[in-house]
């Protein structure tokens, strides 16, 4: 039968399902927000490139002390910061472009990443560390992503007004003050935190889409900063919940359907969106026609 | 050099900012070599010279973002002495989703800082910067639906807002039509009646013939510097724009 409660039943009848919508909101309500910056200051790949630097870590803290979400964590950060600081030293020392450095330390953190977990881990394990494990989140991993969720909100209220100015207008705030380079390195550390504790939630792979999809989809509905992340932020939470119950019924791996369901939403933006929606612009081409169609030709 | 430590000599009040035999440069390419002379405090200079000159690498190595490969740059600590800069049309993200308002706002910084909040006195100032460069009805609009002049103008609010002791404006006139430029060209006149020393970089001789006093020419080296009829002679334009073209070469 089908009936409205199917939209809550599972989540009143399992534990674990409770505890994977408390894991993916609690997520969903920080990537958000750090993704619409990462799209402001035209980082987009840059989140992706973090989720894999911190592969390496996550499977020395596996090899050392096995599925530790303590160890995973540490080893995950280190990693993940090193990566940005060689990335941005090598941009900074060399001729090469930012983005490309990321690049090529990411697919050597990918690379070494996956090789070191297959030292020792069966293949049961290497999945769970690419496509996360949401649907069964020990009390630890849960703590982890909750906490780390409630640090980079308030962090980012803290850090707010000059964030701003770093992302669009850098050298104002040079000139202004020396908070450059800290609200900088304190917006890496953030995006290295999330995507560390959200790796226990939708793996490594998969963590980056809910960051940047329901970003890149707010941009379409909303025309300030302050109102992309709310809406990021709000997208994030319906895709969750739509991908875990899209998992429950139709039988399929949690976290790549929180990530369609997120690729939902922002189709959805894309077409009909506000902001420059598809919708929109085709309406506005079609009324411009029709207006210039009524001005007479001249003879 | 002898000609630009005169003109500079003549001048009786206190410096605003010093060169003393300074060079200037990324890496390993030098942009500026031993410059040396002063900025007058209250006085109004156009910065001049072909592309390549130098001009942006100077009022950066001002800023303190460049340090000097060698020589000294002295910026005067009188009370409450500060720089404001006024970045270039690329340079910041005009594409960013803030309020022509809020963009303004930024210009409060030195007394807001990242965390106080504006208070009625401040939002006052934000009305009549907002209002001085005929931005009063526009506060609300986005930056990026604002033409090339609104945003020159939401950029000249901001700086008003800064109150600084010093501004230093890189190419703010470039793409801007007549009235708009005129118009906040009378904006920096007011500003340096009222005791603020502007040092504006500059491409259209015209402009600096018609407003500014004084002229610093330069070309990868000082050229000239001092009053503006005597800097702006053919003989030294000449120079300038063989000694950028050495350059390449």
């Amino acid at each position: 039968m089908i009936g409205l409660d199917m939209l809550w039943e599972p989540f009143f009848e399992f534990s674990f399902m409770r505890r994977a919508l408390a894991g993916s909101l609690a997520l969903a309500l920080a990537a958000g927000p750090l993704g619409v910056f990462l799209i402001l200051r035209r980082m987009s790949l840059m989140g992706d490139a973090m989720a894999h630097a911190i592969l390496p870590g996550v499977a020395v803290g596996f090899l050392t002390a096995g599925l530790s979400v303590t160890a995973m964590t540490i080893g995950g950060i280190v990693t993940g910061l090193l990566v940005a600081l060689l990335a941005a030293a090598v941009a900074r020392l060399t001729p090469q472009r930012e983005d490309a450095s990321f690049a090529a330390f990411y697919l050597v953190s990918l690379g070494v990443g996956v090789l070191l977990i297959s030292l020792r881990g069966s293949n049961m394990e290497l999945i769970h560390v690419l496509f996360g494990s949401v649907l069964a989140l020990d009390d630890s991993a849960l703590m982890l992503v909750s906490s780390s969720s409630s640090v980079t909100l308030l962090a980012l209220a803290l850090i707010y007004r000059p964030l701003v100015m770093e992302c669009m207008d850098p050298l104002f705030l040079r000139s202004e003050s020396r908070m450059g380079p800290v609200v900088h390195a304190s917006f890496l550390l953030l995006l290295v935190l999330t995507l560390v504790s959200g790796f226990q939630v939708l793996g490594t792979l998969m963590v980056v889409g809910i960051m940047m999809l329901p970003a890149a989809a707010a941009r379409f509905w909303a025309g300030s900063a302050i109102g992309q992340m709310a809406l990021a932020a709000v997208g994030g939470v319906l895709a969750s919940y739509a991908g875990l119950l899209l998992s429950y019924y139709a039988n399929v791996p949690a976290s790549p359907a929180i990530i369609l369901c997120a690729g939902i939403v922002y189709f959805v933006s894309v077409t009909f969106g506000v902001h420059g929606g598809l919708w929109l612009v085709a309406r506005q081409a079609r009324a411009r026609s029709l207006r210039l169609s009524r001005i007479p030709e001249r003879e | 050099m002898t000609a630009m430590t005169l003109a500079t000599a003549g001048a009786p009040a206190a410096s605003a900012i010093e060169l003393d035999e300074v060079c200037l440069g990324w890496r390993d390419k030098m942009a500026v070599r031993d410059l040396s002379g002063c900025f007058r405090k209250g006085s109004l200079t156009a910065v001049v010279g072909p592309n390549g000159a130098g001009k942006s690498t100077l009022l950066r190595g001002i800023m303190g973002w460049v340090s000097p490969m060698a020589g000294r740059i002295r910026v005067s600590s009188g009370s409450g002495s500060q720089l404001a800069f006024m970045p270039q049309k690329g340079d910041f993200d005009s594409s960013f989703p803030i309020s022509a308002r809020d963009f303004v706002a930024m210009g409060s910084w030195r007394r807001v800082g990242p965390w106080r909040r504006y208070r009625r006195e401040e939002l006052e100032r934000l009305e009549n910067s907002l209002q001085a460069v005929g931005l009063g009805d526009f506060g609300r609009r986005p930056i990026s639906t604002l033409s090339g002049g609104q945003l020159q103008r939401a950029l000249f609010a901001r700086l008003m807002l800064h109150d600084a002791d010093t501004y230093m404006l890189d190419e703010p006139f470039s793409a801007l039509d007549r009235a708009t430029t005129e118009d906040l060209m009378g904006l920096l006149m007011e500003w340096n009646e009222r005791g603020k020393t502007i040092i504006v970089v500059l491409h259209d001789l015209e402009l600096v013939k018609r407003h500014f006093p004084e002229t610093l020419l330069l070309a990868g080296q000082g050229v000239a510097w001092g009053k503006t009829q005597d800097v702006l002679t053919p003989e030294n334009l000449h120079l300038a724009r063989h000694l950028c073209a050495g350059d390449y070469r």
